[in-house]
């Protein structure tokens, strides 16, 4: 039993995890058609490699990293998640809070689900972790947490000690980790393996799991051996958040503006270490994902491995959704975002799909009271009630010195706030103009430098123009001053050559005389 | 009387030593050009659109701070700009000049290839080297460059230049500010 360090603050919102968690995790199957977006992760998009009407198999790259080298960019590879045909590369509507479209490649399935010679790697550790890295990236893994930050950016060995699997699941509605853990937890504790070999040197591997969550708890802790401990942590929303669990786990806490690996620890969800399994043992590189299809708007919620680029319509339907339905959202109940329709396609980042019934309860926004609640309720010891005020200003200076940018937009404040102010959307849009302004000052200083070199290009231009004349001008001056001497001195020569012949002449002449 | 000698040299002493060490201190730590200039010149948006009337930001900037310029004509800037230069300079803010037409929303310059005929013209003409072509050949907007000043798009002899609004992709949206409580808008529930 290891020291838990409780972090200050966090909630403890009603669960609602039963809804999806009861029965195992089901395969949606192969829609008609795959809607791939380029972008699906935290970083640089990726440029389409083939071509409208190629034919491709399933796991073949259809979308490359800018940079050649994945391992070297924060972008990861994405793939046909089937067999078929490539049908358009355009925009097309993408999960994402602005509800606005973005480049996707689509994919009209052949229903064959032929894959591509798979290259598997067992026996990996005879290979040098730095190799493997680069394999995991090639198989276009991102963090399946929520977030999908590219995960091999988070496999450098320098001096990890210790590695964590992230099985909390703090969120409400969410199970597919739950369902993994208990499903698949050899998948899990090889993959924590692989990562080990490939982080080089890290001596433990801890693997979280949230004490509501007592039988994924039991099937890991029944086969974890060696250095890897499975522990159970507090239900305690946001446990999940990777710098409240490196806390809750260590005792440490990672400084401002840093990742984790400044303190010897990496942290991997549960399903990106099965991810991760899969690539290596399988050479399956990540085309699928399990989702936990939730909410009072479904008549049979549950988890489903679903290929990426499948429309969410496919999947609800499987649900037996309810008439009159409201609300659907990506993600979880706090941090998640509603969407405009269900035509949207599961990518990388779709840990659940919520579809809600009910009219919510919508209370009415109250002026703030200074309870100081949110400021209990913060994980990050933040003062939320300041960040608001300078955000309700537009204090974009203040608001940053108030450490603005420590937030990891968990919704606590929000939730404990008995005057029901919207505190995140006023986080966001305080983070967003902030991000624009500097974006821009960035673009203004460029516009600047480039202002500058041009004035100094024309003068120079213009310089070099007038050194030239200056110099044909006293070059043909100086040819012209030199032919008039050289025609004088032939002049003077002449002259004196007929003086001297008359000299000569007038002494011969005396001679003969 | 000696006393008032003594502190007749004790004094003017005392004021040729400072005399000397300000004129050394003046020589050595002279600071080269105008530094209020530098800091309206990072104000200013950096467009060089010239529509203040001066060639570009910076003698823009150079006017203002000679007070031959009044801080209301950077219509790209907008009230934002004015308002950091009245603070700046301790001037009163007033709204932008009368004569000019406020731009609110930066464009982006875009030539039609298939009109453009090469003249070059456009190029001559663009502030920030932000458009790319040679003599007869076919030119075109680098547009991460473009700063939206519409110089290009009077010299074209063959109008086809346009100034189009930056499309909003998921790169550049950003969440909007929280539209403020009433009855009808209640907040988003989270739960």
């Amino acid at each position: 039993m290891i020291q838990l360090w409780p972090f200050h603050g966090g909630i403890e919102p009603k669960s609602y995890k039963t809804l999806s968690n009861q029965v195992a995790i089901k395969k949606a199957g192969i829609p008609q058609f795959l809607t791939l977006p380029l972008l699906q992760h935290i970083g640089e998009p990726t440029k389409p490699v083939v071509n409208i009407a190629d034919k491709v198999l399933k796991g073949q790259i259809i979308a490359h990293c800018e940079n050649e080298d994945c391992s070297l960019s924060l972008s990861a590879p994405i793939h046909a998640s089937s067999s078929g045909t490539i049908v358009a590369i355009e925009s097309h509507a993408v999960p994402h809070p602005s509800g606005l479209n973005a480049p996707c490649i689509v994919i009209a399935t052949d229903g064959n689900d032929e894959w591509i010679e798979r290259f598997p790697l067992p026996n990996y550790t005879d290979i040098e972790p730095d190799i493997v890295r680069n394999y995991i990236a090639q198989a276009g893994i991102v963090g399946l947490g929520g977030a999908g930050f590219p995960s091999h950016v988070k496999l450098v060995h320098n001096n990890i000690d210790t590695l964590i699997i992230n099985g909390a699941e703090c969120e409400p509605y969410i199970t597919c980790d739950d369902r993994i853990m208990q499903e698949h937890p050899a998948d899990v504790i090889v993959g924590a393996q692989i990562l080990l070999h490939v982080l080089g040197g890290a001596k433990n591997c801890i693997i979280a799991v949230e004490n509501n969550k007592p039988q994924a708890y039991k099937t890991l802790s029944n086969l974890a051996q060696g250095n890897i401990a499975v522990v159970q942590v507090p239900t305690l929303y946001p446990m999940g958040g990777e710098r409240q669990l490196i806390y809750t786990l260590t005792g440490k806490e990672v400084g401002r503006g840093k990742l984790p690996a400044s303190i010897g620890i990496v942290v991997h969800n549960v399903e990106t270490t099965r991810a991760i399994y899969r690539a290596i043992y399988q050479g399956r590189p990540l085309i699928s994902r399990a989702v936990t299809v939730t909410g009072t708007g479904l008549e049979t919620p549950q988890n489903f491995e679903i290929l990426l680029g499948t429309p969410m319509e496919f999947i609800l339907k499987q649900c037996n959704p309810k008439s009159n339905l409201k609300r659907l959202i990506m993600g979880g109940p706090m941090m998640g975002f509603s969407l405009p329709n269900n035509k949207m396609p599961i990518v990388k980042t779709t840990n659940c799909l919520i579809l809600s019934d009910k009219e919510e309860v919508k209370p009415l926004q109250m002026p703030c009271i200074r309870c100081g609640a949110c400021a209990q309720a913060c994980p990050i010891n933040l003062l939320p009630q300041q960040l608001y005020w300078y955000a309700k200003a537009k204090d974009l200076k203040k608001i940053q010195e108030y450490h603005l940018f420590d937030c990891i937009d968990c919704g606590c404040c929000a939730y404990v706030c008995p005057s029901h102010i919207p505190l995140i959307s006023y986080y966001r849009y305080a983070k967003a103009e902030i991000r624009a302004n500097e974006q821009e000052s960035k673009k203004s200083e460029s516009a600047k430098h480039r202002h500058e070199f041009r004035t100094f290009r024309l003068e120079r231009i213009k310089a070099e123009k007038k050194a030239r004349l200056q110099k044909l001008k006293s070059k043909s001056n100086a040819s012209k001053e030199s032919a008039i001497k050289a025609a004088l001195e032939r002049v003077k020569a002449k002259k004196q050559a007929i003086i001297i012949q008359h000299l000569i002449d007038n002494s011969s002449d005396s001679h003969l005389q | 009387m000696t006393i008032a000698i003594l502190s007749i040299i004790v004094l003017g002493g005392l004021a040729l030593l400072f005399g000397l060490l300000l004129g050394y201190a003046s020589v050595r730590f002279k600071v080269e050009g105008n530094p209020v200039v530098d800091q309206i010149d990072a104000i200013l948006p950096q467009q060089q659109c010239g529509k203040c009337s001066y060639p570009g930001c910076r003698p823009y900037a150079h006017a203002i701070a000679n007070e031959e310029a009044d801080i209301n004509q950077c219509p790209p800037g907008g009230e934002m700009v004015i308002l950091a230069l009245a603070d700046l300079l301790d001037r009163e803010a007033k709204p932008l000049d009368m004569e000019l037409k406020p731009t609110n929303e930066v464009r982006l310059a875009v030539i039609d290839e298939a009109i453009c005929i090469g003249c070059t013209l456009c190029i001559q003409a663009c502030p920030v080297d932000a458009i790319l072509g040679a003599a007869k050949q076919m030119h075109t907007v680098i547009a991460q460059e473009c700063t939206g000043c519409e110089l290009c798009v009077k010299p074209c002899p063959v109008d086809c230049i346009a100034m189009i609004a930056i499309p909003l992709t998921i790169h550049n949206w950003k969440w909007a500010y929280p539209s403020p409580p009433t009855l009808q808008n209640p907040m988003e529930p989270l739960l």
